[in-house]
């Protein structure tokens, strides 16, 4: 079924795809025209496959559930921030705070993300062919960040529980992130997100894999002078 | 929020359209600054002849030419909205004193081949009112303001003017603005309004008359300037953009063979030509591009 922006209101054309009926047997939708408008396929829950055909504004896919989107073109602020599960994939670059406190699903981006991808991720899996900028996976929680390019700036500052993995250059690390040994599973954790993204698996031993040095969890009474 | 847009024609046949395309840019970047709205537009120089935009509160045009003509004669007047464009040979020295003389008339820029117009209102309405649509010229700037930290009036909308064909277009606010101020007054430059951008323009401003280029002053401005920014900055040579190392502040360039637009967001872009197939890209924080003659 294809929507057209330039006929439909983008709140209709939202609407629609947010409350398709699920006994129907259309699953498969097109979105022309996006023109950079915001939110566009934010707030899906079903599962259901969209293509949009174009640039994208800030927030698009925001809160998907289920759902599984191509954008063909670029994407601005936030794609896929708080997604919940299913597939989001960008076939161009995307703007800062790209998979923003996501909970799950799988972001795909083929191209660049700029400042800030997967701040404060809660567990989504995000996969940038490209390289991503500063302060990427900033307080990131769960979930993992593969990056197949550079990093810019405080790559994983103060980050918790979640995983990078990066086969270039971070031009510098955050506070309280260290490189860690990949063992075995996370081996296969990361074979498991570049066969996803339909990557050359055999690739998997030019990453390096970053995570939290733990520092920052307790206070130190060393520091007290610093309050 | 505030929008700022951009427009540098690298092919000629576009020229005649540059106010249709800016109208466009500055129409959907109404919803990012619906307080006021200004563009600056570029046409090509005219090498002994000064155009002087100013924004008149008075209400009889023929009056006002009248007492002009009176201190030059060859004064043509150009009536647009609330602005008039003087365009004469007299030079800025000698003219820009004879205005002060008037203070229905308040000074917005001046050049060889600048023209600026701003006002308070809705953006939408204010394209309409200026008919941007029928501009032509070389390369374009404009901005929709929401205001933060000065007035909305007019002398609170951009661009900022602070030097002959300079204008400058901020999404943004510096916090160190006062004391900029103090340290460039000392130096000899005017800062009329108490607004932050203002200080920014005259810093340029200042660069640009000690023979460094737009380029080096913007760079040398990371290190001056602190605050959030994205600027868009022209001179009658083309436009450069820059935006602070955090980079909150949003800016998308298109480049096509015949173009480059900068805006705040893409959709200020959609309708450009062939904006499909250009090439898009953020600029980097930090980093200055510029593009001209």
């Amino acid at each position: 079924m294809n929507l057209n922006l330039k006929k439909e209101s983008l709140r209709k054309v939202n609407e629609a795809l947010q409350n398709i009926d699920r006994k129907s047997n259309k699953k498969i939708f097109k979105i022309s025209n996006p023109d950079g408008n915001h939110a566009i396929c934010a707030g899906l829950k079903h599962d259901i496959e969209v293509t949009i055909d174009g640039h994208t504004g800030y927030y698009c896919a925001g809160m998907n559930m289920n759902a599984n989107i191509i954008v063909n073109g670029n994407v601005g602020t936030g794609v896929a921030e708080n997604m919940m599960s299913g597939t989001v994939h960008v076939k161009g670059n995307a703007s800062q705070s790209a998979g923003a406190t996501a909970h799950g699903g799988t972001l795909i981006i083929d191209g660049d993300t700029s400042s800030r991808c997967g701040i404060s991720m809660k567990g989504i899996d995000i996969i940038v062919k490209g390289s991503v900028g500063h302060m990427s996976a900033f307080m990131a929680q769960s979930g993992n960040l593969v990056i197949c390019g550079d990093a810019g700036d405080a790559l994983g500052d103060s980050i918790y529980e979640a995983k990078i993995f990066i086969k270039g250059k971070a031009k510098s690390l955050g506070a309280d992130c260290e490189e860690k040994k990949m063992n075995k599973k996370d081996q296969n954790l990361l074979r498991s997100l570049l066969k996803k993204s339909k990557i050359n698996e055999s690739e998997i031993d030019n990453f390096k894999m970053y995570g939290s040095a733990r520092k920052l969890y307790n206070f130190n009474i060393d520091n007290v002078s610093e309050y | 929020m505030c929008g700022i847009v951009g427009i540098y024609l690298k092919n000629k046949k576009y020229n005649s359209q540059l106010g249709k395309l800016l109208s466009g840019m500055m129409n959907s970047m109404a919803t990012r600054g619906p307080d006021s709205a200004g563009f600056a537009i570029y046409s090509s120089e005219k090498k002994k002849k000064y155009k002087y935009s100013v924004c008149f509160s008075g209400t009889q045009v023929k009056e006002i030419s009248k007492k002009l003509h009176k201190h030059v004669k060859d004064l043509k007047v150009k009536s647009v909205s609330d602005h008039l464009v003087l365009e004469t040979s007299m030079k800025p020295q000698k003219f820009l004193n004879i205005l002060k003389n008037y203070n229905e008339l308040s000074i917005v820029g001046y050049g060889n081949c600048i023209e600026i117009f701003k006002q308070v209102g809705n953006p939408k309405e204010v394209v309409k009112n200026f008919s941007l649509e029928n501009f032509t010229g070389t390369h374009a700037i404009g901005h929709t303001r929401m205001a933060t930290e000065s007035a909305i009036t007019t002398d609170g909308s951009h661009p900022y003017s602070t030097g002959e064909d300079e204008c400058l277009v901020h999404n943004g606010s510096l916090s160190n603005h006062n004391n900029l101020r103090r340290t460039l007054e000392k130096k000899g430059v005017e800062i009329k309004s108490m607004n932050d951008t203002e200080v920014a323009a005259g810093y340029i401003s200042n660069g640009l008359s000690n023979k460094k280029s737009l380029k080096e002053t913007l760079l040398e401005g990371l290190k001056d300037l602190d605050g959030f920014y994205t600027f868009i900055s022209g001179t009658k040579n083309g436009m450069a953009i820059v935006r602070d190392e955090i980079a909150c502040k949003p800016a998308v360039v298109a480049e096509t063979k015949d173009y480059v637009a900068i805006a705040s967001e893409f959709q200020a872009m959609a309708h450009l030509p062939n904006v499909n197939s250009a090439k898009i890209f953020e600029p980097e924080p930090g980093r200055v591009y510029s593009w001209g003659k």
